[in-house]
């Protein structure tokens, strides 16, 4: 087994790792004190990602993107996840991996624009009604000649707000399986402003100040049939074979949020001075450290782990899912005891921790709950004996 | 102008809290991060604008220093540079040796110019650029913060005790780069997959007809003495009385 770093991605985590703590941390106290990022920063600090070939950097060369592999772009991701959410995604872009299906006039409409940083997509799943149990979608396109007519509600739409379209999920129609029936999905691209489609603001929330979450109302909205991303009925099998890695995505994110999390109370645990001694010298306090430094590296090992399996096209759901559920339960444990650490400093806001910690907390909901990830981990394991 | 050389030293990352063997006998590097010197960074970005702006048309990173210096090596070519050239040795060596081994360099390749760190973060020693300047027999313009070139002269502004002092030298010359001279470039992501390709010529000492000097010997190394913990003054009256019975201030 090979465990070390190629020169190349030691270089790529240098420059992202340099990107983030040059560019983008010194804008994190305004993000969090404001909820928001300002428009105009916003588009600053992605004209610097774009000059520094970071944007898009997880799309393939043959697109215009950096073309890193999967443990690669796990290292990439992970720099990233150091600093706050709204500041790393919005202006170091990555698109949603699910464009490469856009064929012929879509791709010179969405993928390249995408790639560029020109426009800017979000993927619409979610409804109110409809959360782990995706299929339960109520967003119907019903074919119409040449057009879809879609009507529902999705929410919980990330980055809506300042996206230029949406990869839309709605249900097209119905077949019955051995489970009973089951809806057909369909995926979409819709542009923002198409008549019938309206976004509206979203649900204030405990993680990630200055990124929103929308939603998106659709009332006969009328979209031509050249607006379907692959085939019709066929959405989730698009999603399948091209939205890739994602759940890898937040495990990377939250590691890197980790890592600096345990060094800030390293640090302190170093530094701060309580009955005459460093109290990183009291057990209560190495042993924490210790405990962190462990996990940290155990979530570590598992997300390049899967990520290398999914270079290799051998990589599991499974896989996908225990990187996912370790990591974000993993940062869950590493901010909270950060925190602790710290006694009452932890909880200013001066100090990253705070936000470290409340940002913690959708890393283990959304790209699927703890719950569904261990679902799917047990479903392996008990299928073979018929479970 | 057609060519310039950049040094590029391999030393421990400026953000490694460096220890020292138990022996004494040095520093520990074991796992230690390694980096490009920063000073040698600013001496490149400075070479890649002096490029851009089409004043040349080749910049070679040369590096003196064990094998795995081809990484500061990989990052000088992703950040631009044309081609590069490792030195290879795995004897720590003096800035004279490393001197003669850039000027070995220097008969082959016939720069017009020669770009290194004003020092090396480790050793701080600050004399390969100007002990390559007396051999070369060429001008030296040390600490430069802001260089232009005009043909065949340069023009340095140097940060002196003084102020500014701006110097002129006649071309091929050795300038050695100061902190202010540039913020370097974030080296872009697909140049990173770009520099792979670029070429790298290992060599040696031996074949360069250097022999390692030994006029130095460090005899000792050992870790600075841990600050004495500060106090706390509540005003400024408090801080001069603190300072006057201490006899830093009358």
């Amino acid at each position: 087994m090979e465990f070390s770093l190629s020169d190349e991605q030691r270089m790529i985590i240098k420059t992202t790792r340099d990107f983030v703590t040059h560019e983008l941390m010194p804008h994190e106290a305004e993000v969090e004190a404001t909820g928001v990022l300002r428009p105009e920063l916003q588009a600053a600090l992605k004209a610097k990602a774009i000059d520094a070939g970071l944007y898009a950097a997880n799309m393939p060369a043959d697109v215009g993107g950096a073309g890193l592999d999967t443990v690669t772009w796990v290292l990439y991701e992970k720099e990233l996840g150091r600093t706050g959410y709204a500041l790393h995604y919005n202006c170091v872009g990555r698109p949603s991996n699910i464009l490469c299906a856009c064929v012929g006039e879509q791709r010179e409409k969405y993928l390249y624009p995408s790639v560029r940083g020109e426009r800017v997509d979000c993927l619409a799943m979610t409804e109110p009604g409809a959360g782990s149990d995706v299929r339960g979608m109520k967003t119907t396109a019903v074919a119409d000649k040449d057009d879809f007519v879609i009507n529902g509600t999705k929410h919980f739409i990330s980055h809506a707000d300042h996206a230029d379209f949406v990869i839309l999920f709605a249900a097209t129609g119905e077949e019955s399986g051995p489970r009973g029936i089951k809806k057909k999905i369909t995926a979409f691209l819709v542009d923002m402003g198409t008549p019938g489609f309206v976004v509206r603001d979203g649900y204030r929330n405990v993680s990630h100040r200055g990124y929103n979450n929308c939603i998106l109302e659709f009332n006969d909205c009328r979209v031509p049939k050249s607006a379907v991303l692959g085939q019709v009925h066929e959405g989730f099998e698009v999603a399948n074979s091209w939205l890739g890695a994602t759940r890898l995505q937040v495990a990377a994110t939250s590691i890197g949020r980790a890592e600096r999390a345990l060094a800030l109370a390293t640090e302190w645990a170093a530094q701060r001075q309580q009955f005459g001694q460093q109290i990183g010298k009291f057990q209560g306090v190495s042993f924490k450290l210790a405990d962190m430094a462990l996990e940290l590296r155990a979530a570590e090992l598992l997300t390049l782990d899967a990520a290398w399996k999914f270079d290799q096209k051998i990589a599991t759901d499974s896989d996908m899912a225990m990187a996912k559920l370790k990591a974000t339960e993993m940062l869950a444990m590493v901010a909270d005891e950060a925190l602790q650490i710290h006694g009452g400093m932890g909880l200013m806001s001066d100090l990253p921790l705070e936000r470290i910690w409340r940002d913690a907390r959708i890393e283990r909901i959304w790209e699927g709950t703890s719950e569904i990830q261990r679902h799917i981990i047990s479903r392996a394991m008990l299928r073979p004996h018929g479970g | 102008m057609q060519k310039i050389i950049v040094g590029i030293k391999r030393v421990v990352d400026y953000n490694v809290r460096v220890r020292v063997k138990p022996d004494g006998s040095g520093v520990a590097l074991d796992g230690v991060k390694m980096s490009v010197n920063p000073f040698d960074e600013i001496a490149l970005e400075e070479a890649l604008r002096i490029k851009e702006r089409g004043e040349a048309t080749e910049i070679i990173a040369v590096s003196i220093g064990p094998d795995d210096a081809q990484q500061q090596l990989r990052t000088a070519l992703a950040m631009g540079a044309d081609r590069a050239i490792l030195v290879k040795t795995d004897q720590a060596i003096e800035p004279l040796t490393a001197a003669h081994a850039l000027l070995a360099i220097i008969k082959t390749e016939q720069p017009d110019l020669v770009i290194v760190g004003k020092q090396a973060i480790d050793d701080d020693a600050a004399q390969t650029g100007p002990m390559l300047a007396a051999l070369w027999g060429r001008p030296q313009a040390t600490f430069c913060s802001k260089l232009t070139i005009n043909g065949t002269v340069a023009t340095i502004v140097r940060e002196v005790d003084a102020g500014l002092e701006t110097i002129e030298v006649d071309l091929p010359a050795v300038i050695s780069a100061d902190l202010r001279l540039n913020e370097p470039r974030y080296v872009k992501l697909p140049d990173i997959m770009k520099a792979k390709k670029k070429q790298l010529d290992v060599t040696d000492l031996a074949t360069l007809g250097v022999s390692i000097d030994d006029g130095l010997k460090t005899v000792h190394t050992e870790a600075p003495k841990a600050r004495a913990k500060g106090i706390l003054v509540k005003d400024v009256a408090e801080l001069v009385d603190a300072l006057k019975k201490k006899g830093l201030v009358s």
